[in-house]
């Protein structure tokens, strides 16, 4: 096995490659990164006609759904950053790329983590980040060294959260080649579905985003802590602190999916 | 005639040809109709109505938008600037083929197979769990078949005109995404521009968007009746000419400047 430092200086390495390719044409990569940024303010903009037309939804105000959206956006992007190029990997095994993949001496998880990465990603983690500043100028919260704290981890444990469902549903270009669409509805899904309040959905998607596929988790209820908001589902208590546990486990779960999905991997060439 | 039917049955089995490809894309569709459903609905348990919205409209039209987003074809579409980067552009030129009206033929080929399976799918599901809007007579039936086919006009015209940016520019996907940006807002296609404040209804019904996805969505709701219908249609039908004499004249353009490297 590959030392875990040794690993880290391929990565940089890797990904330093990347990075000096994409900003050579300056102008290009500007356009790019704008544009990203754009695509995905235009999810608020949505939540912004909303609100001009009501003062609430599902008992959460402007401020709060834009604090929602922020969290959910960073989280989200930062993942998108790291390992969003993991939705090549049915292009790979399409192409028999991925029988490469398997010979080398490293992880294949790891090497199609590194197979890309996409700079312009960053203009996507900046606007989210814009959009979750401006929430908190616009919020009333009493700041306690637990809501910092819970801020913090909020961010961390959300990229985990949908670093592992991304991984867990990308295994599934595994079995059916052409299902990257499925895995869309969980990841750019999850991302839109987490940036809105969960109790304003109905009860199956409720069960799911609680129970299967933990996107409650990512933004909705550390916010519930962190705003000091009353639970509209009645939840217990204990599970607005949960996402650091929850995160572990996800991740967790993605990796032995993927471990599970390697293992029974033929190669589409002959 | 029997060359344009070749054509457009072209475009259709390009994408009929993975079916599997198809089916994921229905789950996606429909899993963002529930989310948009479900959020179109807390707002309406706030207000009666907006604009000439009830629930029962929103929740029709959010699976309308959902058929008609790979209908139209909103998003990222660049066979025509791969075509010019790649010099292939060069062979189409001489064919002796009208280059606009072959990618059209094509797309509207493209465009039945996406309405029928990309479409109509999501559209039944949403139909089975929520309480839908749907036309009260056939005359509103058939003119939402001809609106969504004009509105596939005037995308696949808007699409053509940014997809030739790659004449001049070596980064057509800036001035893609860009346009994508505009076209996905201002069209109605993530919330209805009923939804919007007064002077941005105003713009959005002032630009080509609308024509894309708002104008057969009301049609299908039965907001608009006779001459406002015919109202609509004539607009579309106004932004699918402009557009593609538009694209027509800076095709011309570009192809006078054109130097493709070849040996």
């Amino acid at each position: 096995m590959v030392e875990a430092p040794t690993i880290l200086r391929i990565y940089a390495r890797l990904i330093g490659a990347r990075i000096r390719s994409q900003v050579q044409y300056r102008l290009s990569f500007a356009l790019n990164m704008i544009g990203t940024a754009l695509i995905s303010f235009l999810d608020f903009a949505a939540i912004l006609v909303i609100f001009e037309q009501v003062d609430a939804l599902g008992e959460w105000s402007v401020a709060e759904v834009a604090f929602l959206y922020g969290i959910s956006s960073v989280t989200f992007a930062a993942t998108d950053l790291a390992i969003g190029h993991i939705d090549l990997l049915p292009e790979m095994i399409r192409k028999g790329d991925f029988d490469l993949v398997l010979v080398r001496p490293l992880g294949s998880l790891f090497q199609v983590v590194a197979s890309d990465f996409t700079l312009r990603r960053l203009g996507r983690v900046g606007q989210g980040l814009v959009i979750l500043v401006v929430a908190l100028t616009q919020l009333e919260i009493e700041w306690t060294a637990g809501r910092v704290g819970m801020l913090a981890v909020t961010v961390v444990a959300g990229s985990a959260i949908f670093a592992g469902v991304w991984i867990a549903f990308s295994t599934i270009a595994f079995w059916l080649v052409d299902s990257l669409e499925v895995a869309n509805a969980f990841t750019y899904g999850g991302n839109f579905l987490a940036s809105y309040p969960v109790n304003i959905f109905g009860a199956w998607l409720r069960r799911l985003v609680l129970f299967v596929v933990p996107l409650a988790f990512v933004a909705y209820l550390p916010s519930l802590y962190i705003l000091d908001k009353k639970d509209e589902l009645g939840l217990p208590r204990a599970l607005q602190f949960a996402s650091p546990l929850v995160a572990v486990a996800t991740a967790l779960a993605g990796g032995l999916l993927w471990r599970v999905a390697v293992r029974r991997y033929r190669s589409a060439g002959g | 005639m029997r060359l344009w039917l070749a054509l457009a049955r072209r475009g259709y089995q390009r994408y009929a040809a993975y079916p599997g490809a198809t089916v994921a894309g229905v789950f996606t569709n429909t899993f963002f109709g529930f989310l948009q459903a479900y959020i179109l609905l807390a707002v309406f348990r706030q207000r009666e109505s907006i604009g000439s919205y009830d629930a029962s409209d929103a929740v029709t039209y959010v699976w309308l938008a959902q058929g008609m987003l790979m209908t139209i074809y909103i998003w990222g579409w660049y066979d025509v600037a791969l075509r010019v980067r790649s010099g292939d552009i060069a062979t189409d030129l001489y064919r002796p083929v009208d280059f606009q009206l072959l990618w059209l033929t094509q797309d509207l080929g493209r465009a039945a197979y996406h309405g029928l399976f990309r479409g109509v799918p999501p559209f039944l599901v949403g139909a089975l769990v929520f309480d839908l809007r749907l036309p009260s007579d056939a005359v509103l039936w058939l003119a939402f078949a001809v609106s969504v086919v004009l509105a596939v006009c005037a995308s696949f015209a808007y699409r053509f005109l940014f997809n030739l940016a790659s004449f001049w520019l070596l980064d057509y996907r800036g001035v893609g995404v860009l346009a994508m940006v505009a076209s996905t807002f201002f069209s109605g296609m993530i919330i209805p521009i009923a939804f919007f404040p007064g002077w941005l209804e105003t713009l959005a019904w002032a630009l080509p968007f609308a024509a894309m996805v708002q104008a057969p969505i009301e049609i299908f709701l039965g907001h608009a009746r006779g001459l406002e219908l015919a109202g609509l249609l004539t607009l579309q039908l106004g932004w699918a000419s402009l557009l593609l004499l538009a694209g027509r004249a800076v095709f011309a353009a570009g192809t006078r400047r054109l130097v493709v490297q070849g040996g």
